[in-house]
């Protein structure tokens, strides 16, 4: 199968998406005429246009803002944020308008959108520039939240986002967006809510997404060489959170470590370790552990921004702990 | 400005039903029938019944927690929306919104929003839907003087400005941010004087003259229309009832709610107007109000005999079920 980067990936989906609808568009800060602060809108304008491929003023409320009017108007826009860090900026859109809409006003309409949102720490971009912040919009009815780890998924998962009558946050990793790898020719797509067992193994489970899942993976690696099989599940959405695939391996391997870049406290990992010890903890052979970042803003110093996002060694203790 | 029996007609019967439905919703409220809390409209009636007679029903609005007279006036149904300030099924959001989130999107009418200062760009976003698909359709974001030290509200006019699109912010300055005096909030004589920091025109009415609102949102609906962008129109108006009913309204004197309502009441400016230019005549007028009336009985009766929502749809209306699939009731 070809290889190519997540952000032609991604690239792809968008040419494709808009290429098949008409109504599909994309705004932003520094999009059209930089094509985008990670390269990852290229070559977008010239294909579809200023109008439809738009740079935006530095007006974070308006952006998120005019995606719900439009898509309430009739369009399925697709709207970038910079860094995850500015959604901050535009909380009211995201949390008061775009999820609720729709309940508010008893299915009258939708909200067919996409928010893009680049995360992840990455060569020292400090606390403002750094940070990964799904969880939040776990605590939201209404929203559907997606976090690819690879390429292909995250063309799948963005052309599967934009098809998605709901509103849809898209995370995507900085750091993932020069990963390359294989990805099916043609149209294909990744399922919204359907997590995917990277590897197999019988002794524990680690349930982790994003730039992180590699991390697992290279966990997983070290542990087999100490006679630990690990299953590495990438959970891929977590809007709805596939329960039915975590559940069943939990039954197997009876052992569960949640893998995360985002702050442990209060994170994704908090929410999967409450269901399984919820509605599986008779199966459970030991204590759930969390593994995620350090609660303490993300520092600027390469001394100091590593010892406090998650490592590979991490995830290995978390396991030996356990098992 | 030249207007036929039928608009003076139409702007009395709009002008009156949304008076009428506010006392009504004053007294239910108060008789312990609505649930929630309500704001009223009473005493802006010109501005939203001006402005609306210049739309088509493709056209788009937004609204506020105080939307109950736009929603009126853009042509909503008395019942549905009565039903749903009583939280009932039969109610326009199936009794999930209530008084601050009516919406109805068949006659472009974007809901109503209980976060000051909300609906600004999802008018703006409307508006730049209309552009790209090529339609002709025209956005209205009403909000209040409150809303204009919002940052959307500043976001927003620069973002229709610089991208000229067909909106028009109608701003009701009714002298009060809920209960704080716009004076004691605001840094500018006008509202509408912030327009030239956008590079748009801004316009000053008198928001309890209805012919003055109408012929000020005739040009500036024409202006976004056309192609020429967006317009802050600012009428200036009063807010005749508190808050909430229920506001025990200590930031001002009943002497000045008084004095308003004998010199300056929209209602009673219109039937002046006309009177004394002999174009309706008191029976007519009489007329229109035993008809509005009698809709709002039937509004209200309806309300009253319908079923609130079964336990089972309190999960519907979240999520649309599947892809792409057709949307709306």
């Amino acid at each position: 199968m070809r290889e190519i980067t997540f952000a032609e990936a991604t690239m792809e989906a968008m040419a494709e998406e808009m290429e098949r609808d008409s109504r599909v568009f994309l705004m932003g800060e520094d999009i059209a005429r930089q094509g985008g602060i990670f390269g990852q809108f290229k070559g977008l304008p010239q294909k579809f246009g200023f109008d439809r491929v738009r740079d935006t003023p530095i007006s974070e409320t308006a952006i998120v803002g005019a995606g719900i009017g439009a898509a309430l108007a009739g369009m399925r826009p697709v709207v970038d944020m910079h860094f995850v860090d500015f959604i901050t900026v535009a909380m009211d859109e995201v949390v008061n308008q775009m999820a609720k809409i729709r309940y508010m006003f008893g299915g009258q309409c939708k909200v067919p959108m996409v928010l893009r949102a680049p995360d992840g720490a990455a060569r020292s971009a400090a606390a403002q520039h750094s940070q990964s912040l799904e969880a939040w919009f776990v605590h939201v009815p209404g929203l559907k939240v997606v976090i690819p780890s690879n390429p292909a998924d995250a063309k799948g998962l963005l052309k599967a986002a934009i098809r998605d009558d709901n509103p849809v946050l898209y995370f995507e990793n900085k750091d993932l967006f020069r990963m390359k790898g294989p990805v099916p020719d043609g149209e294909f797509l990744v399922p919204i809510g359907k997590a995917n067992v990277v590897r197999e193994g019988r002794d524990v489970t680690i349930v982790s997404y994003s730039i992180t899942l590699h991390k697992a993976l290279k966990a997983a690696d070290k542990l087999a060489e100490e006679g630990i099989e690990a299953e590495v599940i990438d959970l891929r959405t977590i809007v709805p959170l596939d329960k039915e695939t975590i559940f069943a391996s939990v039954k197997k391997t009876k052992h569960l470590v949640i893998a995360h870049e985002a702050t442990k406290n209060g994170g994704v990992g908090s929410e999967v370790a409450a269901v399984v010890a919820e509605e599986m903890i008779d199966y459970l052979d030991g204590p759930i552990k969390r593994v995620g970042a350090k609660f303490v803003p993300i520092p600027f110093s390469p001394a100091l921004e590593p010892l406090m996002l998650p490592q590979i060694e991490d995830i290995v203790a978390a396991v030996k702990e356990i098992c | 400005m030249e207007f036929s029996q039928e608009q003076l007609e139409a702007f009395y019967r709009t002008m009156y039903t949304i008076r009428s439905f506010e006392e009504k919703i004053n007294d239910l409220f108060l008789a312990g029938e609505i649930p929630g809390f309500v704001h009223l409209y009473i005493g802006e009636e010109a501005v939203a019944t001006g402005v609306m007679a210049n739309l088509r029903k493709t056209d788009y609005i937004t609204s506020t927690h105080r939307g109950h007279g736009h929603t009126i006036a853009k042509g909503a149904d008395l019942k549905r929306m009565m039903a749903e300030i009583f939280g009932k099924r039969t109610g326009y959001c199936r009794g999930k919104g209530g008084s601050m989130h009516i919406a109805d999107f068949s006659i472009g009418m974007l809901g109503a929003n209980g976060v000051v200062g909300g609906g600004f760009n999802l008018a703006v976003g409307a508006a730049l839907a209309a552009k790209l698909m090529g339609t002709d359709q025209v956005a209205v974001c009403f909000f209040g003087d409150g809303a204009s030290n919002r940052g959307t509200f500043h976001e927003g006019l620069n973002m229709a400005a610089v991208w000229k699109l067909p909106v028009v912010f109608v701003c009701e300055n009714n002298q009060y941010a809920s209960t704080t005096p716009y004076r004691t909030t605001t840094s500018v004589e006008n509202i509408a004087d912030r327009a030239i920091g956008y590079g748009i025109p801004g316009v000053v009415v008198d928001g309890n003259d209805v012919f003055a609102v109408y012929e000020a949102a005739q040009a500036a609906v024409e202006r976004a229309r056309s192609g020429g962008g967006p317009t802050l129109l600012e009428a200036k108006t009063y807010r005749i009832k508190g808050h909430f009913v229920g506001d025990p309204e200590l930031y001002r004197t009943r002497q000045e709610v008084e004095e308003h309502l004998e010199n300056d009441d929209p209602l009673k400016n219109f039937r002046r107007q006309v009177l004394a230019a002999s174009r309706l005549s008191e029976r007519e007028l009489a007329e229109i109000e035993a008809q509005v009336r009698e809709e709002i009985e039937e509004a209200v009766d309806f309300a009253r005999k319908s079923p609130f929502p079964a336990p089972e749809e309190l999960f519907e209306d979240l999520y649309v079920e599947s892809g792409e699939a057709a949307c709306g009731k």
